[in-house]
């Protein structure tokens, strides 16, 4: 009894904890408000994009390279598809594809970083050669090739192997991160004080380091996302990522979309707008929460 | 309104009869031009790809060649003349007295027979990709210096096209014997341009070879290729740095030059020897059933296909196997009596959508393989799809680089395929071979056996006449279409714009002929 | 010291051999191979035998085992081998490129740091006022804009406001200085302007960092003028961690050409990745990874190496 009405005190404890964080958060950093607010438009419209006006993927070869106006608002491609419903559909892809590899990466460097850094040792040494290797293949290259290899496989019309190719580059930067972070952790009195009390490793790990590795966690994470979402645009762009009739940034300004430059400027104005404006949101909140989270900057 | 009068302009530079642009030619001048891709090696012999013949061409003959200005007539190159035997079985060559290798070494029926020996009967070590050509031919005699004679075993209607194929060039004899795989590596022929350097990865320079046999030919005084392609490219011709690229153009990119060229760009169109085609994987259910294959080729509307596509693609005419324009092609009241063709797309696709109920599949869910390249396998794929969609079948588009894309092709691995069919010459010895038994022809991925179609393959080739031999290419569309192995899409249509200082080049039905430059100046 | 060398370059061998061995199993599992782009394709119809045995003459008949050895060997001599497409050795195809990616990256390397460092001090020194958000808001830019897209974007403009093209075959510096800048200053610059923009930020975290360490304020104490201050005592601090991301970067830019090289057509070290790639030549994949891999590792020796010299406590850590 006592033990719920607790636990109910202390979630609406967080609750307004998180409320003033939030308020706080946005008197302090009003550029990362505006990129998340920018962020939060994107995953609305990545949400809501069944509402768009029109089919992402159906013809419609009476309205080819139509100007933008008020049935279209961003214009049509060479297929007369409606451009604006394409770039909401782009947002559905970019976002499910950054999101999911820079969480990917993010984890899984974390968790090779914190065992490295806690178990030290051959352990220590064999994860920081793994993660050296990785390190020494240029992203691109490694992302071309993985893409290459796998092919593709679609779920839930999510190209997954996509998803691994760009999380891998991610894995070895948020490792080396991580492990610095758990190492100054592990030195700790109190880590000492759990492990002589007989703790089990894992609880060590998740109770204790995990929790305090948490801010450059989220710090990563977000600045991942950005960086995930370009380089998708990017392998898009070359002919490696999303395919075709799938709705993508990167996708919509490669092969010949530049020789509508004249006749058609919006096909190529509006994906590459989208991506940057993406990115750009996500580094500019990323950055924020950095500053924020970070007690070194903090005056 | 400015674009609308270039427009005119270009329209009128087209309509114009041949004469105003066949003034006197001038000598002199480098032409620079773009090529697409870079070979593997320097051996006419061992490539297929346009992207070896734009550079090599320039520097090696051929027996004949095919006149481009008068596509498809044929004439000699370094033959003087030629005769066919009544029986058609004995060929035989009159060779040019004049002709000089590169290195000043004269050119004799000695060199010719090595050459097609290479090519027809390669030793163990070389790569001859076209020897199937010639399988038929029994003997090669050279009872002079400069005769040469060709007996055939059996009667090909083909044979004459062959000997003016581009990818028979002709390499010294005594050369081949000290090392048969010489022109993998070094360019030697009696071509009009002398190969100077190829930087690899960037340009290729060629210079005049002043002994050229054609007395004032060739009129350049050399030619700087560059590797380019795509939107590069594209930017290189309209800043000026190159003024050509023969292989050919989209819509968009054609419009984009002629809007910013002005009058200062040439266009020039014709039908292309190219067409994509569905595949069936016939081995892989449920494509073994003809009846969802039939459905799937008659939902795709060509007709209305074609008039929207052509506006992105570099896709025109709608026609069977051969194509439409060549005197094998069917016409056009043949054609829409073929499964397909019909011009009523309506009934079409409620026929479709019946006869997949039929066969037990209404939700049809098929993969389509495609490469991925944006023309126009990227448009034609996108076409595809929307046709499908409206009887119902939904489409997983994959799209492979090239490797992977042939590997799937090869090994079998796919539903349904987009696939090119594309020769360098109009000839149905060529555009059938696709089609035959998976035993017989290493291009058919459909892997079927049909017994009726080789037949009538091997029975065209030996036609006696042309009347025969169109008959059964009929027979053989028929065939195929009433099984429907393959459902050839939208053929493509082949845009060149280039500078109009240009002359002297003529656009053919094939980006493989008409490219030793021989005849091609320069504008001052 | 030399210990310390002598620990970071041992370091060194399991990583390369790790990238060979790496490399060398993901590119077997790739589907096809060089033989069937070289001898098939539109239209090219050729027997299977001819195909065997063109994989025979490559090697790739030989079983993987045998392949991998015969590699690794090669590798240890410092032979890369020979190309499947060209047949040409893998050492001079990369060399014949190398020249030009590398010019890239030095001009985009230059022209970050011209950038950067007034930036990223800028920005620091009015930390939280409307330059600070000014530079952030350049710098964020810089991140978020794909670099293809700006290239594009140059290109065209400079082609329909100014009527011109860069040229389109390189010319090496020594030769002619004007011809080659006029080329690679515009992938230079769209390269550029995203390194300058990760450098910058670095330059003014740290700096922002320094400022508030105590000899800092020692020395704002002692009167010395706060600008003197800045520039004599805390940029050169600040800039050590910079110059990790400036190493980091460069070795970055050389294989991360791609897209770039791709929109310029140039012909650098990044198109002939992606041509390889297309093509299934193994060996020149291979190859170009192993110098970006150890181009990248030299890179990354040398910054710490460079931090061990200017900070003892590195080399006991």
């Amino acid at each position: 009894m006592t033990m719920t009405a607790t636990t109910h005190r202390v979630r609406e404890g967080k609750l307004a904890r998180v409320a003033v964080g939030m308020a706080r958060f946005t008197l302090t950093q009003p550029l990362g408000t505006l990129g998340l607010l920018f962020v939060l438009v994107m995953a609305a419209a990545a949400l809501l994009a069944d509402w768009a006006p029109y089919d992402p993927t159906a013809f419609d070869m009476s309205a080819m390279l139509a100007p933008p106006s008020r049935e279209h608002w961003f214009g049509t491609d060479a297929f007369g598809r409606d451009i604006f419903t394409r770039v909401i559909y782009g947002a559905r892809t970019a976002l499910a594809i950054g999101f999911l590899s820079s969480l990917i990466g993010c984890t899984v460097g974390a968790i090779l970083g914190v065992a490295s850094a806690y178990f030290g040792g051959r352990i220590d040494l064999v994860i920081q050669r793994c993660v050296d290797i990785l390190l020494s293949f240029p992203i691109i290259v490694l992302a071309l090739v993985v893409v290459a290899m796998l092919g593709k496989r679609m779920v839930l019309g999510i190209d997954v192997n996509l998803v691994v190719a760009i999380s891998l580059p991610i894995i070895p930067k948020v490792a080396r991160v991580a492990r610095a972070a758990a190492l100054t952790i592990r030195e700790m009195p109190y880590i000492d004080a759990a492990r002589v009390a007989g703790f089990s490793h894992a609880r060590i790990i998740f109770r204790h380091i995990c929790p305090n590795i948490a801010a450059p966690y989220l710090i990563m994470f977000t600045a991942y996302i950005a960086q995930a979402i370009l380089l998708e645009a990017s392998l898009s762009f070359l002919g490696l990522g999303v395919t075709e009739p799938t709705p993508a940034w990167g996708l919509m300004l490669s092969g010949n979309a530049v020789e509508f430059y004249r006749e058609a400027p919006w096909m190529i104005l509006f994906p590459g707008l989208a991506i940057t404006l993406a990115v750009f949101a996500f580094n500019l909140f990323g950055d924020s929460l950095r500053d924020w989270l970070d007690p070194k900057f903090k005056t | 309104m400015g674009r609308k009068l270039v427009w005119a302009g270009v329209l009128l530079a087209l309509s114009m009869p041949g004469p105003a642009f066949a003034d006197q030619p001038t000598k002199g001048g480098i032409l620079s031009f773009a090529i697409g891709g870079e070979a593997p090696n320097y051996d006419c012999h061992a490539n297929y790809s346009f992207s070896a013949i734009h550079w090599l061409a320039p520097h090696y003959s051929t027996l004949l060649k095919f006149d481009t200005s008068a596509y498809p007539s044929i004439v000699p190159d370094v033959a003087e003349s030629y005769s066919v035997s009544d029986d058609q079985l004995t060929y035989t060559f009159k060779l040019r007295r004049n002709v000089q290798f590169h290195d000043g070494s004269p050119m004799t029926s000695a060199d010719v027979k090595a050459t097609y020996e290479r090519i027809s009967k390669p030793p163990k070590d070389v790569i001859s990709l076209r020897s199937t050509l010639f399988e038929d031919v029994a003997s090669i005699e050279t009872p002079d210096p400069f005769t040469i004679v060709f007996k055939l075993s059996k009667r090909d209607a083909s044979m004459l096209a062959n000997f003016a194929s581009p990818w028979n060039c002709i390499y010294s004899g005594d050369k081949l014997a000290k090392d048969a795989n010489f022109p993998r590596t070094s360019i030697m022929g009696t071509g009009p341009f002398v190969f100077v350097e190829h930087a690899k990865g960037s340009h290729w320079v060629g210079k005049r070879f002043d002994r050229y046999f054609i007395e004032g030919k060739p009129y350049l005084d050399g030619f700087r290729a560059v590797l380019m392609s795509g939107p590069a490219m594209i930017n290189a011709l309209q800043g000026g740095q190159i003024v050509a690229e023969f292989r050919g153009f989209s819509p968009a990119e054609k419009s984009r030059l002629v809007d910013a060229l002005g009058d200062k760009a040439t266009v020039q169109e014709s039908g292309w020897s190219c067409k994509l085609d569905i595949l069936f994987n016939t081995a892989k259910k449920p494509f073994d059933d003809v009846r969802i294959r039939r459905a799937l080729n008659i939902a795709i509307g060509r007709w209305d296909g074609a008039r929207s596509l052509q506006r992105v693609a570099f896709v025109r005419e709608v026609g069977g196997v051969i194509r439409p324009g060549y005197e094998f092609a069917a016409k056009k009241e043949e054609l829409t009596k073929y499964p397909g063709y019909s011009e009523d797309i309506a009934a079409a696709r409620s026929e479709a959508k019946r006869l997949l109920k039929e066969a037990g599949v209404e939700n049809l869910k098929v993969t389509l393989l495609n490469r991925n390249l944006s023309m126009p396998y990227t448009p034609t794929g996108l076409f595809v799809i929307d046709q499908w969609r409206q009887v119902g079948v939904s489409v997983d588009h994959v799209q492979l680089e090239t490797s992977p894309y042939q590997a799937s092709l090869q090994s079998g691995n796919y539903d349904v395929g987009i696939n090119a069919a594309c020769d360098f010459m109009d000839e149905p010895n060529l555009q059938l071979l696709n089609y035959i038994s998976k035993d017989l022809s290493s291009l058919n991925y459909g892997n079927y056996i049909d017994r009726t179609l080789d037949d009538l393959y091997e029975k065209q080739k030996r036609a006696a006449n042309k009347a025969e031999r169109y008959a059964l290419v009929r027979q053989f569309e028929q065939r195929l279409f009433h099984e429907a192995y393959t459902a050839p899409l939208i053929w493509w249509h082949r845009i060149v714009v280039h500078h109009k200082q240009v002359r002297g080049w003529y656009i053919t039905p094939s980006h493989y002929l008409g490219q030793d430059l021989a005849s091609l100046w320069l504008a001052r | 010291m030399l210990s310390y060398v002598g620990y970071r370059l041992l370091l060194v061998v399991p990583t390369l051999v790790g990238v060979a061995l790496l490399i060398f199993l993901m590119l077997r599992v790739l589907p096809g191979d060089v033989v069937e782009i070289k001898l098939r394709g539109d239209g090219g119809h050729v027997t299977q035998d001819v195909v065997e045995r063109e994989r025979h003459r490559l090697g790739l008949d030989k079983p993987m085992l045998t392949q991998l050895v015969n590699w690794m060997v090669g590798l240890a001599r410092l032979d890369l081998g020979t190309s499947m497409w060209t047949g040409r050795p893998v050492a001079e195809e990369i060399g014949a490129r190398l020249e030009l990616s590398l010019q890239v990256a030095v001009m985009a390397t230059l022209i970050a740091v011209l950038i950067a460092i007034p930036l990223g001090t800028l920005s620091a020194l009015f930390k939280d006022s409307a330059v600070d958000y000014v530079v952030r808001i350049v710098t964020i830019s810089g991140l978020a804009l794909p670099s293809f897209w700006l290239g594009m974007l140059i290109i065209l403009t400079l082609l329909y406001v100014f009527s011109w093209s860069p040229p389109i075959t390189y010319t090496p510096f020594y030769q002619d200085p004007l011809a080659n800048l006029a080329q690679l200053i515009w992938p230079a610059l769209a390269v550029g302007y995203r390194y300058a923009a990760v450098v910058a930020r670095m330059v003014r975290s740290s700096l922002i960092e320094v400022l508030r360490e105590d000899y800092i304020r020692t020395a704002r104490a002692k009167g010395i003028v706060p600008r003197l201050v800045v520039i004599r005592h805390a940029l050169p601090n600040a800039l050590l961690p910079a110059i990790t991301v400036i190493g980091l970067e460069f070795a970055f830019l050389i294989g991360g050409l791609v897209v770039t090289e791709q929109v310029f057509n140039l012909n650098g070290i990044g198109k002939l990745f992606v041509q390889a790639v297309s093509r299934n030549d193994f060996t020149l994949i291979q190859g170009l990874v192993m110098l970006l891999a150890v181009i990248f590792v030299l890179v990354n020796l040398l910054v710490d190496l460079f931090y061990a010299v200017l900070d003892p406590r590195v080399r006991y850590r």
